[in-house]
Formats: C-alpha cells, structure tokens, sequence
C-alpha cells in the first residue's frame, strides 16, 4: 500500500512539478535598502583560515572600499561571492531571497554579480568587441547564442561603453595586444555592458598612471547609486578620493567599519594595518 | 562571412576534385590516360572520411581545447551501424544462406536475431541510430565529465580509457557484433552493388558532398557568438563562467557534435573498405586522428582536413614501399610538428605567404593568411 500512497502524494491535485516552475529569476528583493549579506563566513585552506567569522552588509546603490594587508581575505571573500570558492560555514545572500552559496558561477552572473579580477582577464584571442559582445547581458545559452545577431540597442551600448574607457581605435584589435592598462580599461568595459547590479572590483587601478586613475575613480563614483560597487584596493590616495565608507579587513575578518576618517583614526587599524603603511 | 577565402577555395577544389574522379572513372574509357581506376576511387573516399573525422576532433580540439584520444570510438560505432545494416543486406546470401540470421550468428548457434539487431534491416533506422548511438554516449561521457569540470589531460586519458573499454568488448563474440573478425562481407547498400564502379563513385560524391555540408555547417557554428564563446572557453574557461554562461552546456554540446561528425564519417568509411573489426576502436587510431589535426593545422577546420589528407596519403605510399618504419614516421612527424610547427602546415604556408609579402606592402598582413592557405589547398590537388 505504501507504494499507492507515494503515487497519490506524487500526484497530489495541487503538486507543481519543479519542471514546470518559472525558470525566470524572481527580482532581487532589496525591501530593506541591504543588497548583500554576509553572516558568520569562514573559510579555511588547510588549515589556514582564509576568512573567519567575517559578517558585511552592502546595502544597495553604495560604494564601498575593503582594505586590508596582504592575505587579509578580501579577495576569498570575492571568490566566496562569485562562486568560485565554496566556503565551510556562513550564509551570502543576494537581496532577501537569493542564496549565492548553492548557485553556480553563472548563474551568479546572471543575477546581476558582476566581477573585475586582480590580474585582468580578457578573452585575448578575440577583438575588443568581441570581448565586450560576450559580456553584454543576454540569454547565454548555446542554441540561442548559434544564430545570434547584434540587436541596435546593444551595438549603441557596446559603442557608449567603448567610448567610456576609451578604446575606439583598438575596437578591432586583439585584446591580447593590448597594453596592460588597456585590458584593464576593457575589462572595466565588460562589467559595464554587462549591466550588472553589484560590481566587485579587485585592485581597478593597478598599472595605471595617474590621469587612468583619476579617471576610473571618475567611473566608479559615477556608477554608484545605480549601481553598487565593492572595490579592493591598496592605493590609499585612491581609496580616499573614492571611498564614503570603508571596510577593514585583518585575518579573515571585520575589523573595523566607517567613513574614511573614522577609520583612520581607529587605534586598532592604525596598529595592524595603516600604522605599516609608509 | 559564411566562410574565410580559404574555406571556400577548399570547397570548390573537393567538389571540382570529386567531379573530376568520378567522370574519369566512369565516362573516360579505360585506355586515356586520364582514366581514373576504382582502386583510386575507394581510396580517395577512405581519404575523405577520414577528413571528415579528423575535422571533427579539430571542432573540439582545435577550437574548444577538448584534447579527446576517443574519437576512434565515435568514428567505429558509427562503422558499426552501417555494417550492421550491410550485413542485414546480405540476406540468404551468406555462406551459410540463413535468410535471418548473420554468418557469425549461425557460426555461433545463436537462434534468433538479438534484441539490438532489430530493426537494421531498414535504411532509415540504421541512419539514425548511427546518429543517435555515439551521439548519445558523447552526451552521456560528455555529461558525466564536463559537470564534473574534468578537463586536460585527465579528460583525454578518460577518453583514451573509453575507446579501449569498447574496443575489448567489441572483441567479446558474445557482444553479437562479430568478435573479432567485425562485420564483412557485404553485398549490396541500398539495392546498389557495392562492387560496381557506379556505386563506388557514389559513395565517393557521397563523402565528398557530406564534408562539404558538415564543413559549412562547422564554420556557420563556429563564426557565430556561440562559436566566439567556444574559442573564449579554449582560452580562459573560468573566466567565461564569471561573465555568465555556462560552459559545461557549450562543451557537451559541441562534443556531442563532433561525435555525430565523427560517426558519420565511419559510417561512410565503411561501405568503401567493406570491413569494420574492433580494431578502429584500438586507442592508436584515435591518437593518429590527433596527429592529422596537428600536422595540417588546428583551430581551421580545412587545416584538419588537409592534415589527415596528407597524412593518409603519406601513409599509403610509405607503408607501400617500407611498412615497418610507417609508426616511426608517424612519430617523428608528429614530434617534429609539435617542436616546429606548432600551427601545422597552414601555419607554415601562411608564414611564407606572409614573409613574400612584406616587402612589398606590409599592410596586407591580415589577407596573408588566407593566401597561404589558398596555397595550401592547392598544394593538395597538385
């Protein structure tokens, strides 16, 4: 008899089979202005724990800075959020409803997580427009990808982003022959067709001379407020032309919040980590 | 933009080449000297299945980065199909005239016709199933290894270890495909003798206009974004992840492709030789496929197909005058390809092409590549 009363529970009246379900990603809910929460992460390499304990809410639309000194965990926390790394304990969730943890990477990406690596990644075989064509928010499956033709608006937005970082006359070069500034102008330039909600960019400036960095803190202020930005970065000078609010972090975890001034004058940073700084 | 300058030389020269042969073999009498006997015929057809299987492993390798040592696999089952419907063909004819049952199946006292025989006495559903079988198993290997984010050389010793699994129980008599000795001895495909010189020309158009359309096909998939995205994941997977798709989609999908590509190309192999036998499974084979994508050029797809003409061809003539040294041959070749040539022949003719160039005007550096492969194809007819 068990057998017919797991029939009848599977075909209950009102059963809605998960394939059946709308495969659309439901809004981000951000009811309560906080788009990113981070509760009681922890991860370990061997033994060696990357992140610990660490709790960071990003509310939307801000621009916030996480410091920190080498190998203090912020680009792990990038990873955890990505997808990349899966961490051992602790929640991330995107608005009230999404869990990061149990999504992909693409997936992530679809929900509107967009991402600047350290060391810039472009597709190096492929022209400057062809990395930024990729990039543009779109169904990215393969079938609909096989018989793809470029729509006008996203040619307009592809050419407007060109414009933005700058690289118009390499539209048709190699990404690969790019100059190391460059790529990580047109790496910027494939968040931005990308349209994402929350950027997390890691160490934009990196090999920049000093007018590029002028211009990228530029950017990033401007994308702000639509937009919300969590930016790593050890250029100090730069941190604070950009920065409302900062985030130290020391050995995997928080250790200490607050507008740039706040944060320079708490005795605890200054002893672990500005304190170093020449 | 269907397909490069290239390309499109190579499609006019296989048609004008296939065109050419079948007129000298079946119109041009004998005695010309522009006769083209049917020994040539078989042997240029076995040349361009084998095209058609090495373009297939270029789809994956070249463009994809997916290093499979199994294509044989795909290439064999596909083989397999169609002998299986040849031997149905047979009929009473057999040696031991059982109007039911295959030669091997009375040999082996067998009763009746096993359960997957069923049904290969029709055209039609041999066809699909040599599509659907190693289109399936690609699927499923593909499946089990891309979720698994299996890649490198682990994926390719998988692969190694897939075509020789099969090839130890093809060589089992109870499998019911023949054992060891495979499927031979056919008659007749489709109602046409495959003795006969028409049918052999047939079957060489056949071939010919089959990578033809698999080649356009190719190049229609791979010149798309989807095809952008293919080569982004060659060169940086993770990274292709990171800006939102899903790469395990495009990698079985693509597999599975190349696996239909490779299956037919067995398919069409085996009318021509007449014989399939679990050695096309042996491991070898599928490494020698690598070596043909290497030699003629991956990441093109006429430099694949180039590669295993030439190769082939070289095979024929060296194993003709010294058989013993062909293997060390092969070796040396694929060694000196990897060490020199890392882009294959159309890499070198391109280099070429482009080093007469440049003196005279160096802006065209970006058009010296299709010239050189243009070259390149007509080096072939030559």
């Amino acid at each position: 008899m068990s057998g017919l009363d797991a029939i009848r529970e599977t075909m209950r009246r009102d059963r809605v089979f998960d394939f059946m379900l709308d495969k659309t990603l439901p809004a981000v809910d951000v009811s309560h202005t906080v788009l990113l929460y981070v509760e009681g992460l922890s991860v370990s390499f061997d033994g060696f724990k990357a992140l610990n304990n660490l709790n960071l809410y990003i509310d939307d639309g801000e621009l916030r800075c996480l410091i920190g000194a080498n190998g203090a965990g912020k680009t792990t926390l990038m990873d955890v959020i990505t997808g990349k790394t899966r961490p051992d304990e602790g929640t991330v969730y995107f608005g009230q409803t999404h869990d990061l943890l149990n999504k992909s990477e693409a997936d992530i990406a679809e929900l509107g997580i967009g991402r600047k690596f350290q060391k810039p990644t472009v597709f190096e075989q492929l022209t400057v427009f062809e990395n930024l064509e990729l990039a543009l928010r779109m169904d990215k499956g393969i079938f609909s990808n096989i018989l793809y033709t470029l729509q006008s608006h996203q040619a307009d937005l592809i050419a407007s982003v060109i414009d933005t970082v700058g690289l118009r006359e390499q539209i048709f070069q190699q990404a690969g022959a790019l100059s190391h500034g460059q790529k990580q102008w047109l790496e910027i330039g494939m968040l931005l067709v990308s349209e994402p909600r929350l950027l997390l960019v890691d160490e934009p400036v990196a090999g920049m001379t000093a007018q590029e960095t002028e211009s990228t803190a530029e950017l990033l202020t401007s994308l702000a407020g639509d937009r919300t930005v969590v930016v790593v970065e050890h250029d100090m000078a730069f941190v604070r032309s950009i920065a409302r609010d900062v985030t130290v972090l020391h050995q995997g975890s928080v250790l200490a919040e607050g507008t740039m001034d706040e944060v320079q004058n708490n005795p605890e940073v200054i002893e672990v980590y500005l304190g170093e700084a020449p | 933009m269907l397909a490069s300058k290239g390309g499109n030389i190579f499609l006019i020269l296989l048609l004008a080449g296939t065109a050419f042969a079948a007129v000298g073999n079946l119109l041009v009498p004998p005695e010309s000297a522009m006769h083209v006997d049917t020994y040539t015929i078989t042997l240029l057809g076995k040349y361009l299945s084998f095209a058609l299987l090495a373009m297939a492993v270029d789809v994956v390798w070249g463009y994809c980065g997916i290093l499979s040592l199994g294509h044989g696999a795909f290439f064999a089952l596909g083989g397999y199909g169609m002998g299986m419907y040849l031997m149905r063909q047979i009929g009473d004819r057999g040696v031991y005239g059982n109007p039911d049952l295959p030669d091997f199946m009375v040999f082996l006292n067998w009763s009746e016709l096993p359960w997957f025989w069923q049904g290969f006495d029709q055209f039609w559903f041999a066809f699909i199933m040599i599509l659907f079988v190693p289109g399936f198993l690609a699927f499923v290997f593909g499946w089990l290894a891309f979720r698994s984010r299996v890649t490198g050389v682990y994926l390719s010793i998988m692969t190694q270890a897939l075509t020789y699994a099969l090839m130890l129980a093809f060589f089992r008599n109870e499998m019911g495909f023949g054992g060891n000795n495979g499927l031979t001895d056919f008659k007749e495909l489709l109602g046409f003798d495959l003795q006969a010189d028409s049918t052999r020309v047939g079957l060489l158009v056949c071939t010919a206009l089959t990578l033809a359309i698999a080649y356009l096909v190719s190049q229609f998939i791979l010149s798309s974004k989807a095809g952008r995205v293919i080569q982004a994941i060659r060169d940086s997977e993770s990274r292709v992840r990171f800006v939102g798709y899903k790469t395990e989609n495009y990698k079985i999908w693509l597999f599975v492709y190349s696996a239909v590509l490779a299956a037919l190309a067995g398919a069409l192999y085996v009318p021509q030789v007449g014989i399939i036998n679990p050695g096309e499974f042996s491991p070898l084979n599928s490494i020698e496929i690598v070596v043909w994508v290497a030699v003629g050029g991956r990441g093109l797809l006429y430099g694949a197909i180039l590669g295993a003409l030439l190769v082939n061809f070289a095979k024929t003539q060296f194993t003709g005058i010294l058989p013993e040294a062909w293997l060390f041959a092969l070796g040396a070749l694929f060694v000196v390809v990897t060490v020199f040539l890392p882009k294959g022949v159309v890499g070198l003719l391109s280099m070429f092409a482009r080093l007469k160039k440049k003196p005279e005007d160096p802006d065209t550096q970006s058009g010296a590549g299709s010239d050189g492969t243009a070259n390149s194809t007509q080096g072939v007819a030559t």
